[in-house]
């Protein structure tokens, strides 16, 4: 065994390089997400080509980014991709029942404020990184 | 899952780098497969075996005692 020359192509260069790959992408997305939701109120003045350009833009990366992050998965390996995955499906279980409830709360009338979509990408963010940490402490 | 990994490795003086390394896997889940706490995939313990020139049922031993 070769203690002192790693291969070029593995595990962790891969995962480096997917990693920044998706860091790259998400910083396009969010940075794209800020100009289309800002953009028409501080700089073209609501003047629709723009507005429509920039969402268009937004989606483009947005598709990319899901891209990248279905390429990031592929490269973890086999426990590191359970650990995500279980993150995922503990994500998807929270934002679906949470976010019904949520939207419940206001069509019944027990909160007197509109429900925001950032409120439940905030909690499914949050969630995923509660999930990737208990997952993580699990294989330890 | 039971498994000789852990004393299959410290007999060829190998760390858990060095094996994940040759294996593709990052060091932490060769730790966790060593604990017991990861099963691993077929197609991985048959890289396990293949690497350290044993069968399946050499390093990895299941829990449930036959009947």
């Amino acid at each position: 065994m070769n203690h002192a020359n790693p291969r070029p192509t593995d595990w962790v260069t891969i995962n480096k390089r997917n990693t920044a790959r998706l860091a790259y992408w998400t910083s396009a997305w969010v940075m794209t997400m800020a100009l289309a939701a800002f953009g028409p109120r501080f700089i073209w003045d609501f003047a629709t080509l723009p507005t429509i350009m920039a969402l268009i833009v937004n989606l483009g990366i947005g598709f990319g980014m899901i891209m990248s992050n279905s390429r990031y998965l592929q490269g973890l390996d086999e426990m590191h991709r359970k650990i995500f995955l279980d993150a995922s499906a503990f994500t998807l279980g929270v934002g679906l029942v949470c976010g019904l409830s949520y939207e419940l709360l206001d069509s019944t009338k027990l909160i007197s404020f509109q429900p925001e979509i950032s409120h439940l990408v905030v909690l499914m963010c949050l969630t995923f990184l509660v999930g990737l940490v208990f997952g993580h402490r699990k294989y330890q | 899952m039971k498994n000789r990994l852990k004393v299959l490795r410290a007999e060829r003086d190998w760390t858990q780098a060095d094996l994940a390394n040759e294996l593709d896997v990052s060091r932490q889940t060769i730790n966790a497969i060593e604990k017991g706490k990861f099963d691993p995939s077929l197609p991985l313990a048959f890289n396990i075996a293949r690497l350290f020139g044993l069968s399946i049922e050499d390093i990895f031993q299941d829990d449930v005692t036959p009947e």
